[in-house]
C-alpha cells in the first residue's frame, strides 16, 4: 500500500473530501494537523492549497511535508483570508472542538465558494448506549476523557443540519460513514462519522 | 573539523571592489565603494546552494564563527548558521555581508571619500533597503551566484530579503522573513526619530562631519540605542531580568542609577556608543522608516508582492512589540493574495523582538525543516 492509500484508509473522509474536489482547485484546509489531507488533496487533485494550524507541532509537521501552513488560532476567525479567494474551505474533524462555531460556519462560507465539513455522530447508536449506560462515549472518533476533550461542540447530524438551516446554510451532499464504510439507512442512528459540503443558500431560494 | 561538530570555526572576512557606479533611489551616485563580506561552506557545482544573510540595523557581515587572532569575536547568528545548525552550513554557501552605508569595513559614511580625502560623512547618500539589495546583487555577480537557494533576514534583514523577491524575482526562490514588516508603522517610525534626534541634537554631531572635528556625538548615539534596546526587549523579560532590583540596599534619592534596569541600558548604550558609528545609525534607521514596497502602487500591498515568484517562511515571536505578529501577518496576506507559496509560524517566546537572535529550539526547527526541504530542492 501507498502511503496515500494508507491516508485514505486510515480517514475515509479523506477519500470522500478528495471525491468532490475538482483538479487544480483551490483549498483552505482548516486545523489541517501534519497537512496529510492538503498532501493528499496535493498528488490526487493537483490543488492549490494553504492549511491553517494553531499547534506548534503542526506547524513543524507540514512545514516538514511541505505543506503551507498559516499558524492562526481558528476562534479569531480567519482575518487573513480573503472574501471569497478559496473553492473549497474544509474543516475535517474540527467543528467539534471550536470555541465560536456558529461564526467559524459564517467565516467558511465568506472566505470559500463551498464549505466542506467532516465530524463524528454524537447520535451514533453506540454513544447513545454509552450515555444510556451511564458514561460519556469513548470510541475511534471520540477518543477523549470527559475531562480532557478538546470537543467542546458535539453534536448530531441532525443538529448540525438545524443549524445550516438558521444560517441560511444550502446542503449539496452528504457522505456518512461507519468506520469505512458508507451509511445509508439510518443516517444519524449508525453513522459514526460524516462530511458535508454546503454553500450559501442563493438570496432567491 | 569533524563533520558533527556544530561550529563554522575559523573564518576571514573578504573585501570586494566596485567601480560601476551605484544609483540610489534618493538620485545620489556612489561612483565606487567597497563590501566586506564572509563566506562558510562550499558552493555547489551548479551554484544552487547558495543563502544570503541579510543583516538587521546593528548586524554585520560577521555571522559565524571566530577569527583566527581574536576567538571571542563569535559572529552575531553563530547559534543559527553553522554545521549541523538550523542554516547548515554542510548543506549551503552561507554569506553574510556589511551593508553599504555600514560601519565595519563596507564603503559607508567614516570611510574616506576619495574625491576629498576625508570622511564621507554628511555627503555619504541617504540610502534604502532597495539600495541595498541592489549592491547585494552586484556581489552575488561577482561570487558567480545568478540565483540564491534562500535569502534570510530578520528585522531590517526581512525588508531585504523581501525586497530581493520583488526587486529580482528570478534571483531567489525562497525568502526567510524573521520578525519584519512590509512597512513600518506610525509607532515605529516614531521610536526611529526620537532615535535619531538623540543624534542629531548632540552638540559633537557637527551635522554628521565629527569625524574631522575629532570628536564622536557618544550621547546621542548612546540614548538611541538605550531608547532602541527597551523596544526590542519585552515588558514580561525586562520584569523577569531586572524587575525593581536596585544596586545598593535602599534608595538614596538621588539621579544616579540606582535600578538594575538603569545599569543595564547604560552599560549597553555605552558599550553600543564606543564601536558604532552614529551616521550609519542615522542611515540604517531611515532605510527602516523608508520601506513600502506598496508606496509605488498606490499603497496596494497586493500588487507590491504581484512581482514575487519565491516561496515564502514567515516567522513572528508574540512578544515581540516592535515588529509584532500583526506586522508579519500584513507579509503574509499579499502572497495569500498572490497565491505565492507561504508558510507562517508565530513562535511563542519571551523575549521580544531580540527573541530572532535567540536559540529557541521550536523556532530553529521550523527554519530547519524548511531549509531541509531547500536543501533536497538544491540536490535533486
Amino acid at each position: 500500500m501507498t502511503t496515500h492509500e494508507q491516508l485514505a484508509a486510515a480517514r475515509p473522509d479523506f477519500a470522500a473530501i478528495a471525491a468532490w474536489i475538482p483538479h487544480g482547485a483551490s483549498v483552505l484546509d482548516l486545523g489541517c494537523g501534519d497537512g496529510s489531507l492538503l498532501g493528499y488533496l496535493k498528488s490526487e487533485r493537483d490543488v492549490c492549497g494553504y492549511g491553517v494550524e494553531i499547534s506548534d507541532a503542526g506547524i513543524v509537521a507540514c512545514v516538514q511535508n511541505g505543506v503551507n501552513v498559516i499558524q492562526n488560532d481558528l476562534d479569531s476567525g480567519l482575518k487573513d483570508f480573503e472574501s471569497h479567494s478559496f473553492d473549497f474551505v474544509i474543516l475535517s474533524q474540527t467543528l467539534q472542538a471550536t470555541r465560536h462555531t456558529e461564526p467559524l460556519i459564517q467565516e467558511i462560507l465568506r472566505v470559500g465558494r463551498e464549505g466542506i465539513v467532516s465530524f463524528p455522530n454524537f447520535g451514533y447508536w453506540k454513544n447513545r448506549l454509552d450515555v444510556l449506560l451511564g458514561n460519556m462515549p469513548i470510541s475511534k472518533e471520540l477518543p477523549y476523557q470527559w475531562y480532557d476533550t478538546p470537543n467542546v461542540h458535539l453534536c448530531t447530524f441532525h443538529d448540525f443540519e438545524q443549524l445550516c438551516a438558521q444560517l441560511r446554510v444550502q446542503i449539496l451532499d452528504r457522505r456518512v460513514m461507519s468506520g469505512r464504510d458508507e451509511v445509508q439507512l439510518l443516517p444519524n442512528l449508525l453513522g459514526s462519522m460524516a462530511v458535508y459540503r454546503f454553500r450559501l443558500a442563493p438570496k432567491s431560494a | 573539523m569533524f563533520g558533527g561538530e556544530k561550529v563554522v570555526g575559523i573564518v576571514s572576512a573578504q573585501r570586494a571592489q566596485f567601480e560601476t557606479p551605484l544609483h540610489f533611489k534618493s538620485g545620489a551616485v556612489l561612483p565606487r565603494y567597497e563590501l566586506v563580506y564572509e563566506t562558510y561552506g562550499t558552493l555547489n557545482a551548479d551554484q544552487s546552494n547558495a543563502i544570503l544573510i541579510c543583516h538587521a540595523l546593528s548586524g554585520h557581515h560577521h555571522v559565524a564563527g571566530h577569527y583566527a587572532d581574536d576567538a571571542k569575536n563569535i559572529g552575531w547568528w553563530d547559534n543559527m548558521v553553522g554545521a549541523g545548525k538550523p542554516i547548515d552550513t554542510n548543506k549551503f554557501f552561507v554569506i553574510g555581508l556589511n551593508n553599504l552605508g555600514g560601519c565595519h569595513g563596507s564603503t559607508g559614511p567614516s570611510s574616506i571619500n576619495p574625491e576629498t580625502g576625508k570622511p564621507y560623512g554628511s555627503h555619504f547618500p541617504v540610502i534604502t533597503v532597495e539600495d541595498w539589495v541592489n549592491a547585494q546583487a552586484r556581489l552575488a555577480d561577482l561570487l558567480g551566484i545568478q540565483q540564491f537557494a534562500a535569502i534570510i533576514g530578520g528585522s531590517l534583514g526581512g525588508m531585504q530579503a523581501l525586497q530581493w523577491s520583488l526587486a529580482y524575482p528570478e534571483r531567489v526562490r525562497h525568502v526567510l522573513a524573521i520578525a519584519s514588516a512590509p512597512r513600518l508603522t506610525a509607532q515605529n517610525i516614531a521610536f526611529n526619530d526620537v532615535a535619531r534626534n538623540a543624534i542629531l541634537t548632540d552638540p559633537d554631531f557637527h551635522a554628521g562631519d565629527y569625524y574631522t572635528h575629532g570628536v564622536v556625538p557618544t550621547r546621542g548615539l548612546r540614548l538611541a540605542r538605550m531608547l532602541g534596546h527597551i523596544t526590542y526587549l519585552s515588558d514580561d523579560a525586562m520584569a523577569h531580568k531586572f524587575g525593581r532590583e536596585l544596586r545598593a540596599a535602599e534608595f538614596n534619592y538621588s539621579f544616579d542609577v540606582e535600578f538594575e534596569v538603569e545599569s543595564y541600558l547604560r552599560y549597553q548604550g555605552d558599550k553600543f556608543a564606543a564601536y558604532f558609528d552614529a551616521n550609519t545609525y542615522l542611515l540604517m534607521t531611515k532605510a527602516l522608516d523608508y520601506f513600502d514596497p506598496a508606496q509605488a502602487f498606490a499603497g496596494n500591498m497586493n500588487q507590491a508582492f504581484a512581482a514575487a515568484k519565491a516561496d515564502y517562511l514567515v516567522i513572528s515571536f508574540t512578544t515581540d512589540w516592535r515588529f509584532s505578529p500583526e506586522r508579519s501577518r500584513e507579509i503574509v496576506r499579499p502572497l495569500l493574495h498572490n497565491r505565492r507559496n507561504v508558510s507562517y509560524a508565530e513562535i511563542t517566546s519571551a523575549h521580544g523582538h531580540d527573541s530572532f537572535l535567540m536559540p529557541d529550539p521550536h523556532y530553529f526547527s521550523v527554519v530547519q525543516a524548511y531549509l531541509n526541504n531547500v536543501y533536497r530542492e538544491c540536490a535533486a
